[in-house]
């Protein structure tokens, strides 16, 4: 066998281990319910919950509350099942939050509550804003 | 008024940039195939002409939007959402490139500037790359074309220069006066609003700019059937980009470890990722065109790696702007509405690609025989081959929302997500990539120089080797490297060092001019060292050490690496004193930091009046002078000492009701071996009313002592006033103010209470010493004895949670870099040197 060939396997290989390492490591899209049926079963491993802000007729964000330090906060959560879910979050409020309107919260149940380590935002293309500061 | 002429010119310029692009392509596409001289010199002189055009057209536009943007028209919606009044001059340039029409046209502005430089140096190639050029600026421009196709309803770009009332058609204000513009706008997110951030996008896009050279020379050496002909012009341009890349990438990591407070420079992000695998990709193909100038191999794969970088450039692009990453990243990325067109731009020179190097695959020439495992071409091959594979495990993880929306198109409901851990996702690859590279870097130099065989290779490996193991032992055993990757990667950077050092000394003393590679490869070598120890070995100093909780609703965690400081208490922290001294407000136009208690604020958050005269940054203030400050921004002074030194931090808090929260940046204290990165972790609510103390009276005459929360205080005066609060007091009114002098730890306070009696009503004014929690009333007066009741209030004094961390030998890893950027640079000088010899003998 010549060394080009030996290289050309070793390269195979390490490619398909990461390809393997890689679906191996991905998070998974949930429900709050089947993240709860997760961390009851003892699977702690982080996930990711897409859902909106519950918000009222008015169209207006409700639920949010600023924790003791400032630097946390927590709010109400519906998922694309409706359900509805309160999630704490150890960190400050991220910026254009309550204008997003899709919200991705990755991490996983702690008793009741859900507890997020990260949140991402879909926030609206800049197009559809319509507000003016007079 | 509006100002319409202005951006109906940057449209115009936006059309005729596109116009000019696709014509010039053209015109270079004919003279590419023409073979009459003369006729090719008329195509060619066309050429020249259009791209010159194109070139102008792409500077009107810009010029168009920064005269936009620098006046304040803030009928255009550029300026509303990204800039305002306030905003200093300088970073007026940063709101350029803030929105994505801006980066596009920065890319352009680029594109323009290499094109020129390649026209005026390299008549031989000039009109198949400048094919490639034209055709590139013309996808581009079609970015920012904003024209809507009649008939089909379709958009073509987004344009810069749209209208604020098209944008917001809904917008009442709009439909009662179409002619409103708004008096300000929405400001430049102020995260933005640092130096870093004026550099690093240009640099940035000048690196992204950098890759299409190589590239075009690429296509035009198999258009040309010149398949051995291209890598020598090609080869300057491809370590020109490849400096500038790395530059680019590591100005936003730098920027990062000083504004945000995740306390790294580098965080795996999908944005990071997206120009981090081009540049890995960029750096093969260096190593590839270097050694196929050397013997005949590597040809192809000079190839598929400079085609692969510009292409990963274009997947990045699209990764980045198509919003496809919204629910995978913490950037909120806007659509634009572009994905199709950038897809479209994306695939357009996939294909091209694959469609000419297929075309002419079996004529490219390549060595039949296998290379030896003791030449040089057998090792960088394998080094390439390592890159690539760290590219693409990057890639890889990057692209898993790429994979759902492929899943989603073919209708299969793919619930992928990517890695929760993404440091720990990446790096557990990347460390042992990285511990090969170094490796690699270090035993392929030597057969870069020499042919060599085995003995002479272990002759000369021996000494790096042996220093390289005993560095790594005494390290080790110094500083505890006890995990066997990170220890693994130290050895492995040593070795790089000491072996590239070994060659940098035979080549000063024959041929300094080609060391530009062993000095790059030192570089890398201590990046290696450098980013392994501030990463694995970075820890919390900031540790609890007072036995006391800081609050019962902090986590565990939390309450063990956090220190609570208050005023003027002084703790241990790293083995200082460190004391906090109170929250400091940064003047806009000026440098340094005004006491929070030597003003007064005002109603607008950006002006402050002075309380009295003061001096700051060397610049006078007079007293009632108003001060215009950053008002989202409060720092806080922090005092570290040792050994009679004394070192101020101003870590700051960035409140902004726009963004929603506080966000925290570090200050960095820089020392040899560490840096001390501090930032606060909780502040106390400035809305919040304070917990004060009950009333304390006390009857005192003037000039005598008493306390107020355990602190001296006298009254110095007590004068008749005719005016309080800009009012002017009536014959029947009185009015008093106390001047009381408080002694704290450093320095005196001046506390003015009033007392007024108005209308036969009194009432009282009391002022406050923030950063003691005092706060002072003069509650009566008593002719009679001559002595005033004063009422004291005390509350908790002024605190502040920090969290500190120690980021060792991170000096290592910018050292590093600036020695990889030099050995680029001088390998860049050597590459062009040896391309413009050959041109003056007319082989170019």
């Amino acid at each position: 066998m010549k060394k080009s060939h030996i290289l050309i396997i070793v390269v195979i290989a390490a490619a398909i281990a990461i390809i393997v390492t890689t679906a191996g490591d991905a998070s998974t899209y949930v429900t709050f319910d089947q993240a709860y049926d997760l961390s009851s079963a003892g699977n702690k491993k982080d996930i990711h919950v897409v859902g909106q802000l519950k918000k009222d007729t008015g169209g207006r964000v409700i639920g949010i509350a600023e924790g003791m330090d400032r630097v946390s906060f927590s709010f109400l959560m519906i998922d694309d099942n409706g359900k509805e879910q309160k999630v704490e979050y150890n960190q400050p409020m991220p910026p254009d939050f309550t204008r997003s309107e899709k919200v991705v919260v990755i991490g996983s149940y702690d008793g009741e509550t859900f507890r997020a380590s990260k949140i991402l935002l879909k926030c609206p293309s800049k197009y559809q804003e319509q507000n003016v500061n007079v | 008024m509006m100002h319409y002429f202005i951006g109906n010119l940057g449209h115009f310029f936006v059309i005729t940039s596109f116009i000019t692009a696709l014509m010039t392509a053209w015109v270079y596409f004919k003279a590419t195939g023409v073979s009459d001289l003369a006729k090719k010199n008329d195509w060619l002189l066309n050429g020249k002409v259009g791209f010159y055009l194109h070139a102008l057209s792409v500077l009107g536009i810009c010029v168009s939007l920064f005269v936009i943007i620098a006046n304040h028209y803030f009928e255009y919606h550029y300026a509303y959402s990204y800039s305002d009044r306030k905003l200093a001059s300088y970073y007026l340039v940063s709101t350029f490139w803030n929105g994505q029409e801006g980066s596009f046209m920065l890319w352009m502005f680029w594109h323009a500037i290499l094109g020129i430089i390649i026209i005026h140096t390299n008549k031989f190639w000039e009109a198949p790359v400048m094919t490639v050029f034209a055709l590139v600026q013309a996808f581009l421009a079609s970015m920012i074309l904003g024209v809507v196709i009649p008939g089909l309803e379709m958009k073509i770009g987004s344009s810069p220069f749209i209208l604020l009332r098209d944008v917001m058609q809904d917008a009442p204000v709009f439909k009662s006066d179409p002619e409103f513009i708004p008096k300000d706008g929405n400001g430049l997110n102020p995260l933005l609003q640092n130096y870093w951030m004026v550099i690093h996008p240009p640099t940035l896009f000048l690196g992204f700019a950098a890759t299409l050279v190589p590239f075009a020379f690429c296509i035009a050496g198999l258009w040309l059937k010149k398949y051995r002909d291209w890598v020598r012009p090609a080869l300057p341009w491809a370590l020109f980009g490849g400096a500038i890349l790395g530059l680019g990438i590591l100005m936003g990591g730098y920027w990062a470890y000083e504004t945000l407070n995740f306390g790294g420079y580098w965080n795996w992000d999908p944005v990071e990722n997206a120009v981090y695998v081009p540049w890995l990709i960029l750096v093969a193909s260096i190593h590839t065109m270097i050694t196929y100038k050397n013997s005949e191999t590597a040809l192809k794969a000079s190839v598929i790696l400079v085609s692969a970088t510009f292409i990963l450039i274009l997947y990045s692009t699209f990764l980045t702007r198509s919003g496809v990453l919204g629910d995978a990243s913490v950037h909120s990325f806007t659509d634009l509405g572009l994905s199709g067109q950038l897809l479209v731009y994306l695939f357009f020179f996939l294909v091209a690609t694959v469609w000419v190097a297929k075309l002419r695959w079996k004529e490219i020439p390549s060595s039949k025989e296998e290379s030896s495992a003791y030449s040089r071409e057998f090792w960088i091959f394998i080094g390439a081959t390592t890159l690539c594979l760290m590219g693409f495990q990057v890639i890889a993880g990057t692209s898993i929302p790429v994979v759902n929306k492929i899943m989603e198109g073919l209708g299969i409901d793919s619930k992928l997500a990517p890695p929760t851990d993404q440091i720990k996702f990446y790096s557990r690859f990347q460390l042992w990539f990285a511990i090969a590279i170094g490796a690699l870097s270090g035993v392929g130099q030597f057969f870069w120089w020499k042919k060599i065989d085995r003995k002479i290779l272990f002759d000369q490996l021996f000494i790096p080797v042996v220093l390289a193991l005993l560095a790594t032992l005494v390290i080790v055993n110094v500083a505890h490297v006890l995990n066997v990757g990170y220890a693994l990667m130290m050895f492995a950077g040593l070795f790089t060092v000491f072996a590239n050092l070994r060659i940098l000394f035979t080549l000063l003393k024959t041929s300094s001019g080609l060391s530009g590679g062993s000095i790059a490869h030192i570089g890398v070598g201590l990046m290696l060292i450098g980013v392994m120890f501030s990463s694995g070995y970075s820890k919390v100093v900031s540790l609890n050490n007072t036995g006391m909780m800081i609050s019962k609703e902090f986590s565990e965690e939390f309450n063990r690496d956090n220190l609570l400081l208050f005023v003027h208490e002084p703790r241990t922290m790293w083995g200082y004193d460190i004391e906090y001294l109170g929250e400091r407000l940064e003047p806009r136009y000026h440098v340094g930091y005004l006491k929070k208690g030597d003003v007064f604020e005002t109603f607008d958050k950006d002006k402050v009046v002075t309380k009295k005269e003061l001096i700051v940054g060397g610049h006078t203030y007079k007293a009632n002078d108003t001060i215009n400050i950053k008002g989202e921004n409060t720092f806080y002074e922090i005092e570290l000492r040792k050994d009679g030194k004394k070192y101020t931090l101003y870590p700051r808090a960035q409140i902004n009701q726009d963004m929603g929260g506080l966000l925290a940046s570090p200050d960095i204290y820089r020392t040899a071996s560490a840096d001390l990165y501090t930032h606060v972790s909780s502040v106390m609510n400035p809305t919040e009313e304070s917990d004060w103390s009950p009333l304390q009276e006390i009857r005192i005459a003037k000039g005598k002592d008493f306390f107020a929360n355990d602190y001296v205080s006298v009254i110095e005066s007590v004068d008749r006033i005719h005016e309080v609060g800009g009012i002017t007091l009536g014959n029947d009114d009185v009015a008093v103010k106390a001047k009381i002098r408080v002694k704290g730890e450093r320095g005196d306070y001046l506390v003015e209470p009033i007392f007024v009696i108005r209308n036969k009503l009194v009432a009282r004014i009391p002022d406050e010493i923030n950063d003691l929690g005092i706060r002072l009333a003069l509650l009566n007066i008593h002719p009679e004895s001559n002595e005033f009741t004063i009422g004291i209030n005390t509350r908790q004094k002024d605190w502040v949670v920090i969290k500190a961390m120690e980021k060792p030998m991170i000096n290592v890893l910018w050292v590093g870099t600036v020695i990889l950027m030099v050995g680029f640079g001088m390998a860049m000088v050597r590459r062009f040197r040896e391309f413009s010899k050959m041109k003056a003998k007319g082989q170019e």
